[in-house]
């Protein structure tokens, strides 16, 4: 029984660990393959953080803009949720939305890999519904619907990269 | 998770100064800038206590049968038609319309009914994960994040304000998550309110001319709805609980 | 010269016991089934609603809860306060506290909107609700129960288990005022707001807790074929009769506070006259049948004598206690909100009328559960450690009989 064990334990050390998170693309048993968006953050840069930092952190993003936003009203751009949405929703053959949580888009091609279950979507919507204010920065195509923010004020300009 | 080495992107320097001169620009076309400069905060600053936002309800402009603030709300938020499975005593209610009447005198009365965003709320006070809060300008709002479902505020509430959502929910609008298992109710249109904005229940009500419902700062004396605090006589529902309510009625 | 009480594990080996066994893991199956479908189709599944927000697995959950305070008051009588005769009983008291309390939590919490956020409602408290304070409370009477076991088992211990009883002592009473205080502390309802509520509570444990524990320890030791005395079983059973008189007290109190004021007259109208089933509930169930006939049996000279009917009066007892929770928690919502008072209200969130509730079979399964949950865990631990004395005839445990038969 102890010697199975062990066997067992000196295996697991054939598969092979990620060691950054730039090994993920040579991963055997991940077919890891995302619709990319269609624009970019800006001419510099993909994302609204660099890719490396956004695969390691996202979460943390995530969970500090949750808390100011819904504490204390900030509700800058660069690391909003909905604006994650509006980038990385793709369409399908007949140019409607697919929810961005579904199988095989662009948060479920990294969370069913490694095994990580998000209840975001529970709440949060999954499709881009309003303009997004962070083409303005970006400077690339607009890729999501024309409906205006339903408020009669113009949209604020995010004050970009002042998030703490 | 420090940003502070990277180097400024020079394109969004330039943008915030063209975003600015655009701004300034846009500020004088008439009566898109008229209040919202005075209100509206910058996205990147808290809500400070210096204001506090508060509904003025006038129930003699309210005519029965009159739903235009349930509607816009529901179109608003998103709650209208989202819970296809659940029985009618199950389904949620950010706002209703209330028909009273007068045991002894036969007067009868409709007005609308939402979370009074009290300053000492029960449902603040009664929540074990802190999940229901007061912001600092007095809106009180559920952070679902934290929000375990375990509906003590939906008790402790004397307005019966709060809604439980008992099933999975689709097509939320993105500026009001809302989702199963967990507890809401009026949230002021925070968003709107966040960016200068009315609630969508007063501009509804405003569009249509019945002008019941006034929104604004109950902190600034000079705006109108202070004002019209000062010259005509108001109350608390359920006064005698002592919350200071932000949303006040007249005419009843 | 009284020989010292040996304690043993139960044999476990008969069908009976495999049948126990086998019927309460089924229970469990079946509430964890149905826990499963009310999580993942959400509580449309479920009779409670945006009017009646607490259902039947609070009313179970509240009622194990109330009673595993309760339970512990067997070995507080015979550490604190002494009584040699409660003394053996200690350790069968302090496992069925922690069975009942596991059994309650586990309905409390798998009925949340987001049970997957227990680490949540652990990590983040607001100390100004009486709920978060019930947390902690819960989670340190387990420990203490725990420990407070442990000092009686372990011989090497036994000499500071005096303390762990009285702190268990205490804690259990604060437990249970803040279990009260959920329900004091609503100033919106008709039917709560009382500062009453807490020591109400208190009563309430004391008589369900007894009245549990009084129907384990018989099953114990029927199924055992272990000898159980009268002079313990009496004392019990005398015990018993005066908690129901102290509820009986509380809640006449309770009632007729209300009925001197005006504005609490709707809601002891609809509880004590036209309130249809809790009506019913009220009077046939918590008073009749829950304080009024066990009392009578208790107490007759020769009834009262007669273990099946001691066993009834207990079994009786936790009816009345079923009854009384499920007037106050579903009674208590079912009533309207007073916002406008004087004023007939309607509206499309059923405001001003009386709400209606038909409890689901999904909650009534995961209840229970619970039930079953602590009855599994004590029938596990009874025979794997050593709680049950061998015997509790008179000779081996009466200080008195031993007096009399030397």
């Amino acid at each position: 029984m102890g010697r199975i064990l062990g066997l067992f334990i000196l295996s697991l050390l054939w598969l092979p660990l990620p060691a950054t998170a730039d090994d993920m693309e040579t991963l055997p048993f991940s077919n890891l393959s995302f619709p990319e968006p269609e624009t970019h953050y800006s001419a510099t840069q993909e994302c609204v953080e660099p890719e490396e930092e956004m695969r390691k952190n996202h979460m943390n993003y995530i969970l500090h803009q949750r808390d100011k936003t819904v504490h204390e009203g900030i509700r800058t751009r660069q690391h909003s949720l909905e604006e994650c949405v509006n980038c990385h929703t793709a369409k399908d053959e007949q140019g409607e939305y697919i929810p961005v949580n579904a199988q095989d888009q662009f948060c479920s091609s990294c969370h069913t890999y490694a095994s990580v279950s998000i209840d975001c979507f529970q709440c949060h919507a999954t499709k881009p519904e309003r303009s997004s204010t962070l083409h303005k920065v970006s400077g690339g195509a607009v890729h999501h619907s024309d409906q205006a923010l339903t408020s009669n004020t113009l949209q604020i300009p995010a004050a970009e990269g002042k998030d703490k | 998770m420090s940003e502070n080495s990277k180097p400024v992107d020079p394109s969004r320097r330039e943008f915030v100064v063209k975003a600015s001169a655009a701004t300034s620009a846009a500020a004088i076309a008439p009566g898109v800038f008229l209040t919202a400069p005075a209100s509206a905060r910058p996205a990147d600053q808290p809500v400070t206590g210096d204001k506090r936002w508060g509904i003025l309800v006038d129930t003699n402009k309210c005519a029965d049968n009159c739903n235009d603030c349930v509607t816009a709300c529901e179109t608003e938020n998103g709650w209208g038609d989202s819970e296809p499975n659940s029985a009618p005593e199950q389904r949620t209610q950010w706002i209703r319309t209330v028909e009273i009447k007068n045991k002894s005198t036969g007067y009868a009365k409709t007005l609308p009914l939402m979370c009074q965003h009290c300053e000492t709320a029960p449902c603040v006070d009664v929540c074990p994960t802190g999940a229901s809060f007061r912001r600092d300008d007095g809106i009180v709002l559920v952070d679902k994040h934290i929000c375990i479902g375990c509906r003590y505020c939906m008790m402790a509430c004397p307005y019966k304000a709060r809604s439980f959502i008992h099933e999975d929910l689709h097509d939320q609008k993105p500026w009001a998550p809302r989702g199963k298992g967990t507890v809401e109710s009026c949230t002021m249109c925070v968003h709107r309110v966040d960016e200068g904005g009315t609630p969508a229940c007063v501009e509804a009500c405003s569009a249509e001319n019945h002008n019941a419902l006034i929104f604004g700062d109950l902190y600034d004396e000079n705006s109108e709805i202070s004002r019209e605090l000062q010259k005509h006589d108001s109350v608390e529902l359920r006064g005698d609980l002592g919350l200071n309510t932000g949303v006040r009625y007249r005419g009843i | 010269m009284k020989t010292a009480l040996i304690y043993r594990e139960t044999e476990g080996k008969s069908t009976g016991f495999w049948v126990l066994l086998g019927g309460l893991g089924a229970i469990m199956l079946l509430a964890l089934g149905a826990v499963l479908h009310m999580e993942h189709s959400g509580h449309h599944v479920t009779g409670m609603s945006n009017q009646i927000v607490w259902g039947m697995p609070h009313v179970f959950a509240i009622f194990l809860i109330v009673a595993a305070s309760g339970a512990l008051n067997v070995a507080s009588i015979g550490t604190v306060f002494g009584k040699p005769l409660y003394k053996p009983l200690g350790r069968l008291s302090g496992l069925l506290a922690i069975a009942l309390l596991l059994g309650g939590l586990m309905v409390l919490v798998l009925d949340l909107g987001h049970p997957d956020r227990l680490i949540v409602a652990m990590t983040y408290y607001n100390f100004k609700s009486i709920f978060a304070w019930n947390i902690i409370l819960y989670n340190g009477f387990l420990v203490i129960t725990v420990v407070y076991l442990w000092f009686m088992m372990e011989n090497k211990m036994n000499k500071h288990y005096p303390v762990a009883g009285f702190v268990a002592f205490i804690w259990r009473l604060i437990l249970t005022t803040g279990t009260g205080s959920i329900f004091g502390w609503l100033v919106a309802r008709q039917a709560y707001d009382a500062a009453l509520m807490a020591p109400m509570f208190v009563i309430m444990s004391f008589a369900y807790g007894l009245a549990v524990f009084i129907l384990v320890l018989m099953a114990s030791y029927n199924w055992t074929n272990r000898p159980l005395g009268d002079a313990i079983l009496y004392r019990l059973k005398n015990l018993l009769g005066v908690f129901i008189g102290a509820v009986l007290y509380f809640v006449f109190v309770y009632h007729t506070t209300n009925l001197y004021a005006t504005e609490h007259h709707g809601i002891e109208r609809f509880i004590l006259l036209d309130g249809g089933i809790y009506t019913k509930l009220f009077w046939i169930g918590q008073i009749i049948l829950g304080s009024l006939i066990p009392l009578f049996m208790l107490y007759h000279p020769t009834i009262g004598k007669s273990r099946p009917a001691i066993a009834t009066a207990a079994a009786l007892v936790i009816v009345g206690g079923f009854a009384q929770l499920y007037v106050i928690l579903i009674g208590g919502q079912a009533y309207p909100l007073e916002i406008f008072p004087g004023y007939e209200v309607t509206s499309s969130f059923f405001d001003g009328g009386i709400n209606s509730y038909s409890p689901s079979i999904w909650e009534i399964t995961l209840g229970a559960g619970g039930i079953a949950f602590a009855l599994l865990m004590v029938t596990i631990a009874v025979r794997v450690l050593r709680f049950l004395p061998e015997t509790l005839a008179d000779a081996a445990i009466d200080p008195h009989a031993a007096a009399k038969a030397d």
